[in-house]
């Protein structure tokens, strides 16, 4: 059974994100790390690279699958989680932890389309 | 939604473990059981089974048994003896790979074994049919009758002999023999696809149901598909569809001292003749790049200034030597050992260098 964090928001595509103010803390979701087995790599965007709510920026990888990470929101990467560079196994081990990457929000209400945790649970039962 | 791909008879023993199943070559198979990284540890350094049911079992035997095979196969069979077993391809005549498989000489110079992908075992079949016009041969398809599994680690022998009470220590690689277990024909050989020492086990479906829960009891670790790969990937050993293929010929992927070019004749000899004497336009290397980003199937090759030069066939963050390494077939003026080149990965350039394609030291008992 995955865990969902209440509070959080959720993409379709299995980030979640925590608002801090106008700064979005991305991440993965507790099913995503346990659907990808354990991780090897994160690649993640460098800090003041643009990104842009619904594309890809970034992956992670596993032994066998490389799976890519959309961004929920719009905006400014502030900063990248350097901790998961060394040890990308944290991701498996509390995926809600250890954020991927922060970003300064260009249009915050891109949040509105995102699911709210009961939501994002209806979505992984499916 | 199963029901489409066919099912090996261990198909209730891995539901039963909880397996991660997904398709593979029409069957439905176990890709991991824990982790494909513990179950290729557990094989490196003590035992672990496989399910290779899905691998097909032709039994060729008649008069002309022998020239037959040295006609369909690029090894020489001729000088086989009983018990031994060999590793080659078969050809199309331009030298593209109908697949790669092993034969195993049985009793007399008149029976054999030939054992074949399981993605090509309808395709193999045919092409073996279609070529035996003019020779004195059985051809039997026994895909479906047979089970097997691979027993692979350094605790292999150990393991086989005490669960299915045999002595294989006789047997070095490559060799393998007939046992009578429970009044049944079973065929054990020292063979694998890992890298490691280990056997190789075809048995009726029932023995094979019975072999792996005794197998399990007795501590093996079951492995999937994922380590499978990740295993032979490690120990050099090429994958057909990726790194030998219609396109792709065993010259190409570096396999050429399993084609025998001095035997009389053999389909596609001609055309690996050639190209061993003009070169390839393409080739297989190994690439290592200095990041612990993963080079995987498809990426593109590049040299400094972005010209693309090949293309990644299979790749990984190898879990036995901690490095990023990948097989890439590219243009053979760039396979030289330390030529420097880059991989595309996703939106960045990785730089790396050619290298050797054997990444692991094999562990086999000679």
């Amino acid at each position: 059974m995955s865990k969902i964090v209440e509070g959080l928001r959720y993409s379709d595509s299995h980030e979640w994100v925590k608002v801090e103010g106008d700064i979005a803390v991305i991440g993965v979701s507790d099913f995503a790390q346990s659907e990808m087995g354990d991780i090897t790599y994160v690649d993640m965007p460098d800090e003041d690279e643009e990104v842009t709510a619904g594309e890809e920026f970034g992956a992670l990888e596993s032994v066998k699958a490389s799976s890519d990470l959309y961004c929920p929101v719009s905006g400014v990467v502030v900063e990248k989680n350097e901790d998961l560079e060394d040890a990308p196994e944290k991701v498996n081990e509390d995926a809600y932890a250890n954020w991927i990457i922060k970003v300064k929000m260009s249009d915050p209400s891109e949040l509105d389309s995102l699911l709210d945790a009961a939501g994002y649970k209806a979505l992984i039962e499916k | 939604m199963e029901e489409q791909y066919k099912l090996t008879c261990l198909y209730e023993q891995h539901m039963a473990l909880g397996a991660k199943m997904s398709p593979f070559a029409g069957f439905m198979m176990p890709i991991q059981y824990s982790s494909i990284t513990e179950e290729h540890i557990a094989v490196r350094t003590r035992v672990g089974m496989f399910d290779v049911s899905h691998m097909g079992e032709i039994f060729i035997n008649g008069k002309d048994a022998k020239r037959f095979i040295n006609h369909i196969f690029t090894n020489d069979i001729s000088q086989m003896a009983e018990g031994q077993v060999l590793y080659g391809m078969m050809l199309y005549p331009d030298g593209g790979t109908v697949d790669d498989l092993l034969v195993y000489r049985e009793y007399s110079e008149d029976h054999y074994l030939l054992v074949v992908n399981a993605s090509n075992i309808e395709k193999d079949y045919k092409w073996m049919l279609e070529n035996s016009v003019g020779y004195e041969v059985n051809i039997d398809n026994q895909s479906e009758v047979w089970g097997q599994i691979a027993v692979q680690g350094p605790a292999s022998e150990e393991l086989v002999n005490k669960v299915l009470g045999v002595d294989v220590s006789p047997l070095t690689f490559y060799t393998f023999n007939d046992y009578q277990i429970g009044g049944k024909r079973v065929i054990i050989s020292r063979t694998g696809y890992t890298g490691e020492d280990g056997f190789e086990i075809y048995s009726s479906k029932e023995d094979t149901i019975r072999f792996w829960k005794d197998l399990l009891d007795a501590g093996v670790v079951p492995c999937g598909l994922g380590c499978r790969d990740t295993l032979r990937f490690e120990a050099g050993l090429p994958l057909y569809g990726d790194e030998l293929s219609a396109e792709i010929s065993p010259v190409m992927a570096g396999l050429s001292m399993f084609c025998k070019l001095d035997k009389d004749e053999f389909i596609g000899k001609d055309a690996l003749v050639k190209q061993k004497a003009e070169g390839t336009a393409r080739k297989l290397v190994g690439i290592e790049i200095q990041d612990k980003a993963i080079p995987r199937a498809g990426y593109p090759v590049e040299l400094s200034d972005g010209t693309e030069v090949g293309v990644v066939t299979t790749g990984y963050h190898s879990i036995s030597l901690d490095k990023s390494i990948c097989f890439a077939l590219v243009d053979s003026a760039y396979a030289a050992l330390g030529t420097a080149l880059n991989i595309r990965i996703r939106k960045k350039v990785f730089p790396g260098e050619v290298i050797k394609k054997r990444f692991y030291k094999t562990n086999y008992k000679k």
